[in-house]
């Protein structure tokens, strides 16, 4: 997949990916690629953060880290920079452009 | 099949597979009970469990791999279920079972994927299928098998539902159906293979449980949620302090009675004095944390089989990622207030080989309940009980012993994790299991199987060593000079037996701290639990008793040679000092060595905590000398 991730017409591009770390809780999106060239992101891989997967930020520990994401079920949480690695096509960019 | 061509009398071995809250140790336990062997996989931290099942017809033996989300290994540790899938760690397991979450399939057939490709004859067990209807889930168990082509089975494990039937079909793996094609490799093509799996057998997810969410809003609050962790946590560490207490106390009566009971049924003599001393306290010294740790576990296992666990770690996360750890270690360090020895068990919540480690190096840092008969007896002896504003000085010189302590702990930890065991490791993840009511009989056998690896593992070291030092403060018998006093007596025999001699002998190496043979003795006898060096102070003294008496005698003692005081202001800061470091308890070392494997560990703390300890007292030595 092509890089077109542009923090500077994220909101305007439908299509513009977005760190998952960078998501509201409440908000969701769709995983459309996760950095995998070394252990961790595969890991992120076999825990489920699939390209395709739709994912859920459900809230933020009360020092703002880690974050707890639905997704596949289940619930798990990440610390921000390891959900960084997962980028996201954001629902809510996607439905009001 | 070939790989099962056995004779009817070796046991077939099962490999028990599954993620971390997949309910699989629930079901290692339903099949074996409580007849479980705990032993380590080699070089390894990783426990090895395997247990008996009772099958109609033939012997059969279940091995519990560590719960895991996948095969391919990030650290050693993790490697542990990858080899023994292949045979390379241990005998190969004769079939697999891999266990899963009914309520999160999806992910768990990621898992079942890999799992597929070993080529091992391999069944399905469904566990918390109760859970999904009650959450509006569905799914089709029949189509299910035929779509993954393996036996797949439901049950509910904590009551033990579908138990007989998974016990009828272990007892005839080779009749398991294979699967026609093996899933794929590559992620994305696992998770279409899951998809489509799941889309043929009306697999309905369930809601996300509504109780949960309401549980949570106030649990993982921002100000309600941080609230409720500082009280859990004061509760928790009250807990173990307070309740502990009167139990303890109990089993120190007992032990003291039976060492009396025994000194006067017994000739008087050595054997007495081996039996009494020796032998009974050594046994009272591993009952003894048999209250903190039932305690511990007990809280501990309550509070992970609800599901509070997870959400604690979660919210503690962000404090110790700042030195390098994550927030399962937290409750370890917590519990090791009370007592190293339970915290450093406590550490097998830690999933990242390393965080675990550190852990366990740092735990015997915290200050423990053994260390404050120590301080009492040097504060209360030496340091005024004046008011310093509103505080007593004495309270706060306690304070800062444990505010040394703690910081200590954290700053080597930071340390460590920036040098000798650096390197990334798994990365932080971990699931947020829904609440759920906890079952008595699945905490009780938890509780009582930490228990019974504490008795069996490290009670026959702590037993050993401390037979040892009594044989070493015992040994040789050189009888005091006629008409001495029984206190006086003891105080010769000590000063000759091979401890005092020891202690004679370390006096140069410890000359510089400010301390003199008697209190080298003390240190000595002090390996077996801190506090010893209390009642070796007050037989050295020949005090009468170990409050009032040894007080004044300590504060009054004046070297022969010099006609100094011995106990001058800078040596007792520097002992305090000294045990605020030193790891003096011959207990956590075999924890340790237990818990790690390996005595490389255990020799790798106490040799760091000796030396800081030592350059610290030192420091402090010299310091207080030049003020004083």
């Amino acid at each position: 997949m092509k890089t077109n991730f542009n923090r500077a017409n994220a909101g305007a591009d439908v299509g513009a990916l977005v760190p998952l770390d960078r998501l509201s809780p409440g908000e969701s999106g769709t995983i459309a690629r996760v950095e995998a060239q070394d252990g961790i992101g595969r890991r992120l891989l076999d825990l489920g953060f699939i390209p395709g997967t739709p994912v859920r930020v459900v809230r933020r520990a009360p020092l703002g880290d880690p974050v707890s994401f639905e997704l596949r079920g289940s619930r798990i949480c990440l610390r921000r920079s390891e959900a960084a690695r997962v980028l996201v096509a954001s629902h809510r960019e996607g439905a009001t452009p | 099949m070939s790989e099962l061509a056995l004779g009817p009398d070796a046991p077939l071995r099962f490999g028990l597979l599954g993620s971390p809250n997949s309910g699989k140790t629930t079901l290692f336990n339903g099949l074996t009970g409580l007849r479980a062997k705990v032993g380590n996989y080699p070089g390894v931290t990783v426990e090895r469990r395997e247990g008996r099942v009772r099958l109609e017809h033939r012997r059969a033996v279940v091995i519990d791999l560590p719960g895991t989300y996948s095969l391919e290994p990030l650290s050693p540790d993790e490697a542990v279920v990858s080899r023994v899938l292949s045979g390379d760690l241990a005998e190969r397991p004769d079939a697999l079972v891999v266990v899963a979450d009914a309520c999160t399939l999806d992910r768990s057939l990621l898992l079942l994927a890999q799992v597929l490709r070993v080529g091992l004859p391999t069944c399905l067990v469904l566990t918390m299928t109760d859970e999904l209807h009650a959450r509006g889930g569905h799914i089709d168990i029949a189509h299910l098998e035929r779509a993954l082509g393996i036996p797949v089975l439901g049950v509910v494990g904590h009551r033990g539902l579908g138990l007989d039937a998974l016990r009828e079909m272990l007892s005839a793996p080779e009749r398991w159906s294979r699967p026609h094609l093996l899933p794929p490799v590559e992620a994305q093509e696992r998770a279409a293979w899951a998809a489509s799996v799941l889309d043929h057998v009306s697999h309905q997810r369930p809601y996300t449980s509504r109780l949960t969410e309401a549980i949570d809003r106030v649990v993982l609050h921002p100000f309600a949620g941080s609230a409720l962790f500082a009280v859990v946590m004061i509760l928790f560490f009250q807990l173990i302090f307070a309740w502990a207490t009167p139990a303890m106390d109990a089993i120190d009566a007992v032990v003291g009675a039976a060492a009396s009971a025994a000194q006067r049924l017994l000739p008087a003599g050595v054997v007495a004095d081996f039996a009494s001393q020796g032998l009974i306290h050594g046994v009272g010294a591993v009952v003894i944390f048999v209250p903190q740790i039932a305690l511990l576990f007990g809280i501990l296992y309550l509070l992970e089989d609800v599901g509070y666990m997870a959400r604690a770690a979660f919210v503690v996360d962000r404090l110790m990622g700042r030195i390098g750890l994550e927030g399962r270690s937290f409750v370890s360090l917590l519990s090791s207030y009370a007592c190293a020895v339970p915290g450093i068990m406590a550490t097998r919540t830690i999933p990242a080989p390393r965080d675990r480690l550190v852990t366990i190096l740092v735990a015997p840092l915290m200050t423990c309940s053994a260390r404050l008969p120590v301080y009492a007896l040097l504060i209360g002896a030496f340091v005024p009980a004046v008011a310093v504003g509103p505080f007593g000085l004495q309270g706060l010189v306690l304070l800062g012993l444990y505010l040394l302590g703690s910081l200590s702990a954290l700053a080597v930890a930071a340390v460590l994790k920036r040098t000798l065991l650096r390197g990334a490791g798994p990365p932080f993840y971990m699931e947020l299991p829904p609440y759920r009511m906890p079952t008595l009989k699945l905490w009780a056998t938890q509780v009582w199987g930490s228990v019974r690896a504490f008795l069996r593992r490290a009670g026959t070291i702590i037993l050993g060593v401390s037979i040892m030092l009594w044989v070493l403060l015992n040994v040789p018998r050189v009888d005091a000079p006629p008409g001495a006093t029984q206190a006086e007596a003891r105080r010769f025999e000590l000063a000759h037996s091979l401890a005092g001699t020891a202690g004679h002998a370390i006096e140069p190496l410890i000359a510089p701290l400010g301390f003199d043979w008697k209190i080298g003795v003390g240190l000595l006898s002090s390996l077996a639990a801190r506090e010893v060096i209390v009642s070796t102070l007050a037989q050295i003294y020949a005090a009468t008793d170990e409050d009032a008496s040894l007080r004044e005698a300590i504060r009054t003692d004046v070297d022969p040679r010099t006609d100094a005081r011995v106990f001058t202001p800078a040596t007792v800061a520097a002992l305090l000092v000294f045990f605020v470091f030193a790891l003096q308890c011959l207990s956590t070392i075999a924890v340790m060595r237990r818990e790690t494997n390996s005595w490389r560990w255990p020799a790798f703390a106490f040799s760091y905590l000796l030396a800081i300890a030592w350059l610290a007292s030192f420091a402090t030595h010299a310091l207080v000398s030049a003020l004083t």
